[in-house]
């Protein structure tokens, strides 16, 4: 079966989990060997994913993790002698 | 979550901590420090109350971890936590200011991608550059709360799917949908925009 470029869209995030089923994927590969425009939306969904996941873009404050520990600590001592 | 967590018994140190021995909390949460910072961020929009939600979270782990049951990781157990800390903040915001819930039906309008030809290679060096990283993090803070909670679990946090229904209690297709759809509206947003910022060689057919 033929499948249009919009039922391809609508499997891209299936298709990056590795979550579609087989004969949907079979389809969707298909596809994806001859539209040039298809393959570059998932390739350019795939490069945000790994872009996002960077550590880089979401920076912890100086001094988080000691804060955070101090107010834990504050909380284990004042809990333990209650 | 970046920190390895083999070898771990956390059932154990769970156990451990609600015997009396309370430090052990400390290591107990430490590789999952930055997801509830990250959680709280994306949420809250704001790094100062993003830090106090996420201390609220752990202090709230902290003192409910008795109600912790092993049918889930405990850290998808705390990310849980943060995401209703940081909702109950939001609410509390938008009653003062009056704003919208900003929440969309799940069935509202398909979202199309950005058609692009070539954009096939990701140079990971443009993150050293602060403005892509500021062009990421506003696209995510962009997307309406329901889609960017699941992007975040499942794609920055790195949580399976089943995880990330575990934490927003909802089912395993409703994060699949959602999901998607967060996908596409970023792929929308960002191809575009970061393309013009990604050094360009002509068009790129790596496999040549």
């Amino acid at each position: 079966m033929v499948i249009d470029c919009k039922h391809v869209w609508n499997n891209i995030s299936g298709y990056l989990d590795g979550a579609l089923d087989p004969a949907v994927l079979q389809q969707v590969q298909k596809h994806l060997e001859h539209c040039g425009i298809c393959s570059a939306i998932l390739d350019s969904t795939r490069n945000i994913l790994i872009l996002t996941a960077d550590d880089r873009v979401f920076e912890l404050p100086l001094g988080y993790s000691s804060r955070l520990h101090a107010r834990l600590e504050a909380e284990i001592q004042g809990m333990s002698l209650s | 979550m970046t920190q390895t967590l083999e070898g771990r018994d956390e059932a154990q140190m769970i156990a451990s901590i609600l015997a009396g021995d309370s430090q052990q909390f400390h290591q107990l949460i430490r590789p999952y420090e930055r997801s509830v910072y990250v959680m709280a961020l994306s949420m809250l929009r704001n790094e100062a109350d993003a830090e106090d939600a996420a201390q609220e979270a752990c202090l709230k782990a902290y003192r409910s971890l008795a109600n912790f049951r092993a049918d889930s990781k405990f850290g998808t157990w705390l990310i849980s936590i943060t995401l209703n800390v940081a909702r109950n903040r939001l609410r509390r915001n938008r009653l003062m200011h009056m704003e919208s819930l900003d929440i969309p039906s799940e069935e509202d309008g398909h979202v199309s991608p950005a058609l692009l030809r070539d954009w096939r290679e990701v140079p990971l060096e443009i993150l050293e550059r602060a403005e892509v990283r500021q062009i990421l993090r506003r696209a995510i803070a962009a997307l309406p709360e329901i889609y960017r909670e699941v992007f975040l679990l499942r794609d920055v946090e790195e949580l399976s799917i089943k995880e990330a229904a575990q934490a927003l209690r909802v089912s395993d297709s409703v994060v699949k949908v959602r999901l998607h759809r967060a996908r596409t509206m970023l792929q929308k947003t960002l191809a575009p925009e970061l393309k013009g910022l990604v050094p360009q060689k002509g068009r790129w057919f790596p496999w040549l």
